[in-house]
């Protein structure tokens, strides 16, 4: 990697462990929520945000900021936990998470959350909202990029391809899309609920660049996103395969605990393994 | 654009609208292969730079609306009015939720669209979009007073839908008398004491031919043309009832939910005078041509005028 890279990668991952056990914290004081989800997409953004996301954390909705398009709204929980790491949010907002007149709504919200740029909780939006920023950063000659982030069992909704369709047709170079690949939706398993086979070849086939990475593998993270920053190509989609729940024993790859806070015992048991 | 005349469709009003706002740098176009129907294809022409061809794909193209108003831009983004219903949780969810300030127009709304027939033939989009918390609901009679309302839309906060009608019809307003117009605020064309007929998009002209003919039986109507069916005219239509006592409701669109739903909400809760809708009665259309099919639904000034003799006897029987 060089450029002092592999010193930062020790800082992420503590900082992806601090996000867990913001991510167990705050569903187990709401009693609800969707950890499974925030605990596999959370190292992606950790390593997003803490290398190539041009994001200010004092002016959170600085103009020109990179988009991070939180597709995939029920994993709250981890955009509430890199904001709170970065000193946007407070440790009370996330305890406050999914309550009355809380900030942390129970999906992401760009109008209750500083730093949230888009409102999710349908999936299957998030990838055409970006491509409009992206469209929009284009024609005001912006630098910015676009980031967005959708479930892999998202990709089920048509509207992700025709989002992907669009992407390509209208050349959006600066739109990139990373897939949480942990293979588990609501239900089950997407193998029993709607197999959508290989995400990264349709991708492909509607013109994008892809890549896959290991999704917990924090050098790689931070190497995938530096070659995308580099590239002129595009759209880009990076296929992060994860696990589900992952750094919590119990949650991992474990269907139940997509919608399924952690009890007092289980946090505790949470708590001491992430410790 | 069309020749001087007596007549236009309100999708051509919308379709010059969008020229003259060009001007604010924020306003851009949004189709989805139905430009050339919506009229938006004038705005292609000269700014293609700012129209963004989304292909038959409504869904993207809303949440495509949302990330460039998000972005601070002002779009307007046009297809059917039956195909914006495709993407009614887009519309919901992406764009009216976070209050984003999109401007949906529909066209080809009504059974005044035609022999397209049932599948084309919207009934159902006032009443749909007027549930939705922040949205503005429009629909303009005529292209003069649909190009003045579409120009207005710069300067809402907010998000907009707003329907427009394919045929020709005859003009309500002329160059001058349109710039009176105010979004969310009726627009009275007609005064008169016995009854007040609340009307929009094509069935304006038919609720004046109504009001014309009823005239000649010694009955006096004030013709409305509530081009903006949310936010409605609460003032106007407090006014009105003290001044007329009854209201004959005419739309080109289903008697539940839309106009005639919207006046029958405000009167049961503030004045309950007697009200006659005149509107699609919960039934689809069919193919036809425009004049035999609005008599076919029951869409025709005869209509109105016998659901003004009804309305005035149940005043006069309280």
């Amino acid at each position: 990697m060089g450029d002092g890279v592999e010193d930062r990668v020790d800082e992420l991952e503590e900082m992806a462990r601090l996000c867990r056990i913001d991510i167990v914290k705050m569903t187990n004081a709401a009693g609800a929520g969707h950890p499974g989800g925030s605990l596999s997409a959370i190292d992606c953004m950790v390593a997003l945000y803490g290398t190539s996301l041009r994001f200010d954390t004092n002016n959170p909705n600085w103009e020109d900021r990179d988009r991070f398009i939180m597709s995939k709204g029920h994993a709250s929980p981890a955009m509430y936990a890199i904001l709170h790491q970065m000193g946007v949010l407070e440790e009370q907002d996330l305890l406050g998470f999914r309550t009355l007149g809380s900030v942390c709504q129970g999906h992401v919200d760009m109008n209750w959350t500083k730093g949230v740029d888009f409102s999710a909780g349908s999936l299957g939006m998030g990838l055409s909202f970006g491509l409009g920023c992206a469209l929009s950063a284009r024609m005001d000659s912006s630098e910015r990029s676009i980031w967005v982030m959708l479930g892999d069992g998202e990709t089920q909704e048509g509207q992700v391809w025709e989002a992907a369709m669009a992407a390509n047709f209208h050349n959006a170079t600066n739109l990139r899309v990373i897939v949480d690949r942990n293979r588990i939706q609501n239900d089950d398993f997407m193998e029993f609920q709607m197999e959508i086979g290989d995400i990264g070849e349709k991708f492909a086939s509607f013109g994008w660049d892809v890549r896959e990475v290991d999704g917990h593998d924090m050098p790689a993270l931070v190497e995938v996103f530096r070659w995308a920053d580099s590239s002129d190509e595009g759209p880009i989609a990076i296929i992060a395969n994860t696990t589900k729940g992952k750094g919590v024993s119990f949650m991992e790859d474990n269907p139940s605990f997509h919608g399924k806070a952690p009890d007092n015992e289980e946090l505790s048991i949470a708590l001491e393994e992430l410790s | 654009m069309s020749e001087p005349s007596d007549e236009g469709a309100s999708r051509d009003g919308y379709g010059k609208a969008l020229l003259r706002l060009a001007d604010d740098p924020r306003v851009v176009v949004l189709e989805a292969d139905l430009g050339k129907s919506t009229k938006s294809c004038h705005f292609r022409e000269q700014f293609p730079e700012r129209t963004v061809s989304m292909g038959i794909a409504e869904q993207n193209m809303m949440l495509v609306a949302a990330g460039m108003a998000s972005s601070g831009k002002i779009p307007f983004a046009g297809t059917f009015a039956i195909f914006t219903e495709r993407a009614f949780e887009q519309v919901r969810n992406g764009i009216a939720r976070p209050g984003l300030q999109v401007h949906i127009c529909g066209s080809h709304g009504g059974i005044h669209t035609g022999s397209d027939g049932s599948s084309a033939q919207t009934v159902e989009d006032l009443a749909i979009y007027r549930s939705i918390p922040k949205m503005t609901v429009i629909h303009p009679c005529d292209d003069l007073s649909a190009e003045e309302l579409t120009f207005q839309l710069l300067d809402l906060e907010g998000p907009s839908y707003m329907r427009t009608a394919r045929n020709k019809v005859s003009r309500m307003y002329d160059e001058e008398s349109k710039l009176d117009l105010r979004i969310g605020t009726g627009s009275v064309l007609k005064e008169g004491n016995d009854v007040a007929i609340i009307s929009c998009g094509v069935m304006v002209e038919l609720a004046r031919e109504a009001a014309s003919s009823l005239s000649e039986e010694g009955i006096e109507c004030t013709v409305v043309d509530m081009h903006t069916i949310k936010p409605l005219d609460k003032d106007l239509l407090a006014r009105l009832s003290e001044q007329c006592g009854c209201f004959v409701s005419a739309e080109d669109h289903s008697v539940i939910g839309g106009l005639g739903g919207a006046v029958a909400e405000w009167l049961s809760s503030n004045n309950p005078i007697p009200l006659e809708m005149v509107g699609v009665k919960d039934r689809f259309g069919e193919s036809g041509g425009t004049s035999e099919l609005m008599v076919e639904i029951g869409l025709t000034s005869e209509a109105i005028c016998e659901a003004v003799r009804k309305c005035v006897d149940r005043k006069n029987a309280a």
